[in-house]
């Protein structure tokens, strides 16, 4: 017998296990989790042209992204997903944002700002204001404002000089058929009209002016921070709209972890009752799977959900699948009269092709699924292609490698039993 | 405890006709639910909005959120109850909400029931039909690919005879949904998708060995083949049943432990690998016998 190959055995499971023990939680803290995990929303967006001229294109498209980024950063949230999909659609995913509702109106608002009369003729757009100089401030009365500066002072001066003493009336997204008199009213039986204000203006205005009339510091800070991005050059419908409360999101979260280590655990146990020794490098080699699935995951800055939770789970199936199927293979031999070492030669040879022609047919499906599947599909595709290749690697390399040095240690030599095979099951050569 | 076949008659092939009827009784019941009463389809397909709402204290009953939730030009379709204490209700609106109607939606519950979260997922019905028709599509597509891999690995007869099970193992999870009534939304299609994987691998392992034993077994009667057969399925038996096992483990943890959000996708899960056993034993290498044995004896009539 020699100790040499089972002590390398123990040191390398040993530092293995303690390796992960050390750096699983900081791995695991640092995976993006998606929004059905930690609450957020999601939207599809179709792009609609504001008027007649426009035309829906490939630059129409990259201008509105741009400018909803440039909203989504003012939001200030952390790691947002957007993209572009098909001919006039744009996907955002926002997970972990608080205020859902805020997020939301912040972002299909055109933020077309309008300067009009009280009879709703249009007097000066958002467009004459100086790109990134609104400014929320607190004026000595307590309130709340936005500090705008204009472009053009001179038409700023004529606007101005023509509504002298009578109301300004500032829109956020003028709508046809939208009326001063039946928001007035509105706001003066106590509701909330849909213009933001309607200041008098008691002196002529040139190069600077503010808007009056929000409700909150936090208000006034939205306003501001929408000016600064900008108008958004279209309309945007809500094709589909998901949000999950952050409390869902979590419970979600925490049961499924706590089904996933009680399926490994069962899993394990099962593996290590069944086929002793190799179970034992079985259940060994399937940790090192979860904990490098893990720490992929990490590195491909991936978005774990829910559905790919549970591919993480059903991966352990399959990795435990071709230690099942090497095991077989070894036992069918042991079976047939060989030493347990050329047993152990013989079938893990004879179980390759096996694994291998299983693992590329299923990695052909989870390709196609991944290369032409819809959004959804496409990350299930992904997740299964990782499964697939990291569970290859672990229980074909790594099962292998462990109960090779095992076997060579020759410390198991006629004893069958160790393997799951009984004597009388043994046929003679 | 141990899986051993090997000195145990078990002939899969000679009842192989109890095995289609079997399959074919039930996906045509299956079938029949599905053409009379439809999928319990969820707003992914069909459209429309469904609100999710949770509270920290299970405090709800239908008739209660229904009385809240009734508003003029907003009446719930389907309200039902869901949760292991019943803390999270779902309410269902065929026709898709305004962000305002949901927001009102959102202050009545708050004002009835105090600290509530809503979660919402509103589709309108053109997308739906997209993402439906792009998941069969993409299906069929990863189908067609396997059948080609397969045909030049080993020969197209086990090509088909897999893909014909892995229909019956999808068409068997379409059928149990239709019968339970439960809903099929997004994750029924990831459900599908990881059953289409592991229902060709499942089956290929047998092919494989049954591949491996013609290499050396001198058939000359359909007897024969039948017997290779039966052998190469016995001889993989341990190996199918022992990974359905710890696979079913693992989704039946996932159904009973794992919380509401992916109670239907584990279900779904556990029916499709169920199916997926069974036809992987019982179906995809019958059907390969016996268009494999027309062939033989088409030899044998020539010789």
């Amino acid at each position: 017998m020699r100790w040499r190959t089972i002590i390398l055995f123990l040191l390398i499971v040993g530092a293995g296990f303690i390796f992960m023990g050390m750096t699983t939680n900081e791995i695991a803290n640092e995976i993006t989790l998606g929004l059905d995990l930690q609450g957020g929303f999601e939207i599809l967006y179709e792009v609609h042209p504001v008027n007649e001229d426009q035309e829906v294109n490939r630059d129409l498209l990259n201008q509105t992204y741009a400018a909803l980024e440039r909203r989504v950063n003012a939001l200030g949230v952390s790691e947002p997903e957007l993209r572009i999909e098909g001919e006039d659609r744009i996907r955002v995913r926002l997970a972990g944002v608080e205020d859902q509702d805020t997020a939301r109106s912040i972002l299909s608002t055109q933020a077309h700002l309008s300067f009009r009369d009280v009879e709703d003729n249009f007097m000066m757009g958002g467009e004459n204001l100086k790109e990134g100089s609104a400014k929320a401030v607190i004026d000595e009365y307590n309130q709340p404002m936005v500090q705008i500066e204009f472009k053009d002072a001179d038409l700023a001066r004529q606007v101005t000089t023509a509504l002298r003493g009578q109301p300004m009336v500032i829109w956020l997204d003028y709508e046809e058929g939208d009326s001063f008199e039946e928001e007035f009213s509105k706001e003066m039986a106590g509701g909330d009209p849909k213009y933001i204000s309607a200041p008098e203006v008691k002196e002529v205005l040139s190069t600077e002016g503010v808007i009056t009339g929000l409700e909150s510091f936090e208000e006034a800070q939205e306003l501001a921070a929408l000016l600064n991005a900008g108008a958004l050059p279209v309309e945007l419908e809500e094709l589909t709209a998901r949000s999950v409360g952050a409390s869902l999101g979590e419970q979600a979260m925490d049961l499924t972890v706590r089904a996933g280590v009680f399926a490994g655990l069962l899993i394990a146990l099962y593996m290590m009752v069944y086929y002793r020794l190799p179970g034992v490098v079985a259940a060994v080699s399937l940790s090192f799977y979860v904990y490098l699935i893990l720490l992929v995951f990490n590195w491909m800055e991936a978005v774990l959900t829910l559905p790919g939770i549970a591919a993480l789970v059903l991966g352990v199936g399959m990795a435990v699948d071709a230690n099942i199927i090497t095991n077989e293979r070894i036992k069918e031999e042991i079976r047939s009269g060989k030493t347990i070492r050329s047993s152990f030669r013989a079938g893990s040879k004879r179980s390759l092709g096996t694994i291998l022609d299983a693992n590329i047919t299923t990695l052909i499906a989870a390709g196609v699924l991944f290369y032409f599947g819809d959004f959804a599909i496409q990350g299930f595709g992904l997740m299964l292609i990782v499964t697939i290749i990291l569970s290859f690697f672990t229980a074909v390399l790594g099962s292998r490698l462990l109960l090779a040095l095992l076997v060579s240690s020759r410390a198991f030599d006629r004893k069958p039993r160790w393997f799951g095979v009984k004597e009388s099951d043994i046929s003679e050569l | 405890m141990n899986f051993n076949f090997k000195d145990k008659a078990l002939d899969v092939v000679g009842h192989r006709k109890g095995f289609f009827a079997a399959s074919a009784i039930f996906l045509l019941v299956g079938l029949v639910f599905l053409l009379l009463m439809g999928l319990n389809l969820s707003v992914d397909f069909e459209g429309g909005t469904q609100l999710e709402i949770f509270s920290p204290e299970p405090l709800f009953s239908v008739d209660e959120v229904a009385d809240v939730l009734t508003v003029e030009g907003m009446e719930p379709d389907d309200i039902r109850l869901a949760g292991n204490e019943n803390e999270i209700v779902e309410v269902l609106y065929i026709g898709t909400l305004t962000k305002e109607e949901i927001n009102q939606a959102e202050s009545v519950l708050a004002e009835q029931f105090g600290d509530v979260e809503v979660s919402e997922s509103t589709v309108t019905p053109m997308v739906a039909r997209e993402l439906a028709v792009k998941a069969i599509y993409t299906t069929l597509l990863a189908s067609v690919a396997v059948i080609v891999y397969v045909s030049i690995r080993f020969e197209y007869r086990f090509a088909v005879a897999a893909i014909i099970a892995l229909f019956h193992d999808v068409l068997f999870m379409i059928g149990v949904f239709a019968i339970v009534r439960l809903q099929v939304d997004l994750t029924f299609i990831a459900a599908v998708l990881t059953i289409v994987g592991y229902s060709i691998n499942d089956t290929i392992i047998i092919f494989d060995r049954i591949r491996e034993n013609m290499k050396v077994a001198k058939l000359k009667t359909t007897q024969d083949l039948q017997q290779l057969v039966n052998q190469s399925v016995k001889e993989t038996l341990p190996r199918t049943l022992n990974t359905s096992i710890t696979v079913i483990f693992a989704s039946l943890c996932l159904y009973l432990l794992g919380g509401e959000g992916i109670r239907n996708f584990s279900f779904a899960l556990t029916v499709g690998l169920l199916s997926g056993t069974y036809s992987s034993i019982f179906i995809a290498s019958q059907i390969w016998f016996v268009w494999k044995a027309r062939e033989f004896r088409k030899k044998a009539a020539h010789a």
